[in-house]
């Protein structure tokens, strides 16, 4: 195995060891998720027919609110007790390192969303191929939202009140995804073909694969200076 | 040739030569923006009157060079942002940040004539359409870039910063134009176009002619206030240097 996959195994078990023993905080994001969710047929109305009909967008809107809100630890405790300065120095690719950091996050944080986004589906009366179809969604979409995030954490990790600007920053570039997905699972629901909107967005997840660890490491080398 | 292009851009890179320069090009600039901008305005209410919208039509005037200058400063702002992070020249620094309350300020009055017109037109302020919506989405990525600028108290790093976030949203841009375009549109369709078919009516001289002089009269007034804002940022920051003092001294 070379050195580089070798680091980024490395990083990745340790990032997954750290997150294990807080266990208390992984439940955080999804809870905020099922909260989040839970509180649209309370404020819009219980019936099925009004809920349906939200569903896609409610769901997609929590879930890009939950996966900005964990971002915001990404790099917050590396960078308070100076691993992130070791990795910089490590002479390991950054770029590669951050990919690890990120596959970290959405590994804790996306795929338990990912999981349970069918019973939320449920919840609000979707039919079962727009179930199917927020699923694929999601799986394609949080890592977008994780990768480009990312850059938006990177830039702001150095601050002390990082936290709404993050939003500022971060919600703007994660719209496409939100229109993608939200349409798919509408068109899913009508019973139209979808397969357009989902080649789309992994079309982006490429491209967030491809470009955002190069940002997010050029971003974290300006926040070290 | 070819040395006299690169000697002219190393001295430009000199915050001092830019200084002096800038404050010599400036009332050009602003003399050009008042000498276009006078037949524009003349022509634009010379024009013939639109069949279908009347009078009201001449908004456009104002409306398509702000919009067109919205983009056209963000792109100025990601190419200093390209320069800035690879040849780490301090003047491309200072024209992107000088650039972003411009070009908030552009996508800002491009919103509020678009929504001016909209009432007459659609009988709506706003509309969930594709282009109003990337425009607000252009707006809030100026804000973003000058809210990280406003946060970051080291202006270095901060311009770096800043400098990252422009070219990640100009990477953006087409992206949300495409997929909001693909949402939702109620929008007329753009009129002016590089390749025109002879089916497609395109827009009538008398009407084109006023509109790209107040486009150009824009941009010169956009040169001008840059260039402005862009002197005053020099000066903040090099303030410890001999150069200013000694400006400062004379003054």
């Amino acid at each position: 195995m070379s050195t580089q996959a070798l680091a980024f195994k490395t990083l990745l078990k340790r990032d997954l060891t750290l997150a294990f023993r807080h266990r208390a905080e992984l439940a955080n994001p999804l809870l905020f998720f099922i909260i989040v969710v839970s509180l649209f047929p309370l404020a819009i109305s219980p019936e099925s027919k009004v809920l349906q009909e939200i569903a896609p967008g409610v769901i997609w809107v929590a879930a890009l609110l939950a996966s900005m809100l964990s971002l915001d630890n990404l790099f917050r405790g590396d960078f308070d007790d100076g691993t992130l300065e070791q990795l910089v120095l490590s002479g390991h690719s950054l770029s590669l390192l951050v990919l690890a950091k990120v596959l970290a996050h959405w590994l804790l944080t996306g795929l338990p969303l990912l999981l349970l986004s069918p019973l939320l589906g449920v919840f609000l009366f979707m039919p079962t191929p727009a179930i199917q179809t927020l699923f694929i969604t999601l799986a394609l979409g949080t890592p977008i939202l994780s990768l480009v995030g990312a850059i938006g954490v990177a830039l702001t990790v150095g601050l002390q009140r990082g936290g709404v600007l993050l939003a500022l920053l971060v919600l703007p570039l994660y719209i496409p995804v939100l229109i993608f997905a939200a349409n798919a699972v509408d068109n899913s629901a009508a019973g139209f073909d979808v397969s357009g909107q989902i080649y789309f967005l992994a079309a982006l997840l490429s491209l967030a694969l491809t470009l955002s660890p190069m940002a997010t490491a050029a971003s974290l080398r300006i926040s070290l200076s | 040739m070819w040395a006299a292009i690169v000697r002219f851009y190393h001295r430009m890179a000199s915050p001092r030569h830019f200084y002096h320069l800038s404050g010599k090009m400036i009332p050009w600039f602003t003399w050009a923006f008042f000498l276009i901008l006078i037949p524009g305005l003349y022509l634009s209410f010379a024009a013939p009157a639109d069949y279908q919208q009347g009078e009201s039509y001449r908004i456009i005037y104002i409306h398509v060079p702000a919009a067109w200058q919205s983009m056209f400063i963000y792109i100025i702002m990601a190419v200093c942002g390209g320069i800035s992070l690879i040849w780490r020249i301090k003047l491309a620094d200072v024209m992107l940040i000088s650039s972003a309350s411009i070009g908030a300020a552009f996508t800002f009055l491009a919103l509020l004539t678009g929504s001016l017109w909209g009432k007459p037109m659609w009988g709506t302020w706003w509309v969930w359409d594709a282009r109003l919506t990337s425009e607000l989405i252009l707006l809030f990525l100026y804000l973003g870039i000058i809210a990280l600028h406003a946060a970051i108290d080291d202006k270095r790093v901060a311009a770096r910063a800043v400098a990252v976030l422009a070219l990640v949203g100009v990477v953006n841009i087409p992206i949300i134009h495409y997929s909001v375009e693909w949402w939702n549109t109620l929008h007329q369709g753009a009129t002016i176009k590089i390749t025109q078919t002879t089916e497609q009516k395109a827009i009538n001289k008398e009407m084109l002619i006023p509109l790209l002089l107040m486009a150009v009269a824009f941009k010169f007034y956009y040169a001008s206030v840059v260039l402005m804002k862009a002197r005053c940022e020099v000066l903040l920051r090099e303030r410890s240097t001999q150069w200013v003092k000694e400006l400062v001294h004379k003054a």
